[in-house]
């Protein structure tokens, strides 16, 4: 059934499907640093150089208790529940900002410990319930 | 199974089915939109904007589906150099072209209340928008190559590359940190989303499969006359 022609087409499909996957492999390998949107504070962390010079973006939980208002300036800790990163923060926060959420800050890193943003977006997680039962299932937990 | 795809057979494929199916997708589209917009509940913390997904995730995955279905086709097309499979590919192209948009869009709509933003660039949402450019630069290789056989050849080439994109959108929030949320719906695993909220997606689901193939169907009957018509001149 298969005729010489077509078996030449396959070899050539094949080879060609190879060396686009491999492109993109290198590609993306390269781009890493751009193709991750957020650092966590324990990649941060492990990071040798980092400049404090760039705008990054950092993500993770914010720290239960962790979050203090003064005037219109807010400190938070993000957490990967390894590391933790101090942000400071001037401005509106999102609806969905709230302990134990995910978030994810942008902006510049003083030091390894402390960042500064000048923008904050709430991260939503992969779970959807209606709130009734997430009350049922605090009820149950005390 | 497939034999009524041939094109001698869709030609015969009466306007019953077409017309059936039409009334599956508006009675699948009322239940779907009462059950997703009055029945469902709201969510725990995103509140009445967990709606926009009932039509973003079935469109995401349409606009997905679609091009894997072009690619596989163009592979065909090219390899077994079996004409009609082209002339399937080209009828979903348009499809799964408004079906991405209309993910990009709700997806802006609903990141706006939840994130606080738009847009990002995050893995997910650009490989998603490359998924959208590939759709349009396959659109318009057919309309501006006004050649068959190269518009043909053109087109399953970018077919074919843009298909190594598919994964890079599925496994984008696995392999990297975006700001898109994973997935709630796995095979592997229980999904995240409470039943009361899975009930109305995949009512919204199968409403918008139904469409699509509705849409498939006519644009295909409509590609194989316009071919034979070109082939008697």
């Amino acid at each position: 059934m298969l005729t010489k022609k077509v078996k030449t087409r396959i070899n050539f499909l094949v080879i060609f499907v190879l060396l686009i996957v491999a492109i993109i492999f290198l590609v993306l390998k390269s781009l890493e640093d751009n193709v991750i949107y957020f650092f966590s504070p324990t990649e941060i962390y492990n990071k040798a150089n980092i400049s404090l010079e760039k705008k990054i973006r950092i993500g993770g939980l914010v720290k239960t208790n962790s979050i203090k208002k003064n005037n219109t300036i807010v400190t938070f800790i993000i957490t990967d529940l390894k590391n933790e990163i101090v942000v400071s923060y001037n401005g509106m926060l999102p609806n969905l900002f709230a302990e134990q959420k995910g978030v994810v800050a942008e902006g510049k890193l003083k030091d390894k410990k402390y960042f500064i943003a000048d923008k904050i977006l709430a991260k939503h997680d992969e779970n959807y319930m209606p709130s009734e039962v997430t009350k049922a299932l605090e009820n149950s937990k005390n | 199974m497939l034999k009524f795809l041939f094109p001698n057979k869709i030609l015969s494929l009466s306007n019953k089915i077409i017309n059936n199916l039409i009334i599956l997708f508006i009675l699948l589209l009322i239940v779907g939109l009462a059950y997703s917009l009055i029945l469902s509940p709201p969510d725990y913390i995103q509140g009445d904007s967990v709606r926009i997904m009932y039509i973003h995730v079935p469109s995401s995955f349409l606009a997905l589906g679609c091009f894997g279905l072009i690619g596989i086709a163009s592979i065909f097309n090219l390899v077994f150099k079996i004409k009609f499979m082209s002339l399937l590919a080209k009828s979903l192209a348009t499809i799964g072209c408004t079906f991405s948009l209309i993910s990009i869009v709700t997806g802006a709509f609903w990141g706006k209340p939840t994130w606080g933003i738009w847009w990002v660039w995050d893995a997910r949402l650009t490989s998603m928008f490359i998924l959208f450019l590939f759709y349009i630069a396959y659109i318009f290789t057919w309309k501006i190559i006004t050649n068959f056989e190269k518009a043909n050849k053109a087109s399953s080439i970018i077919a074919i590359i843009g298909l190594f994109n598919l994964p890079v959108i599925k496994y984008s929030v696995d392999w990297w940190n975006t700001l898109h949320q994973p997935s709630s719906i796995t095979l592997t695993s229980a999904p995240t989303i409470h039943y009361t909220m899975l009930i109305p997606l995949i009512i919204m689901f199968l409403a918008l499969v139904v469409y699509a193939l509705v849409i498939f169907l006519m644009r295909y009957k409509i590609e194989v006359i316009k071919f034979k018509l070109n082939k008697k001149k």
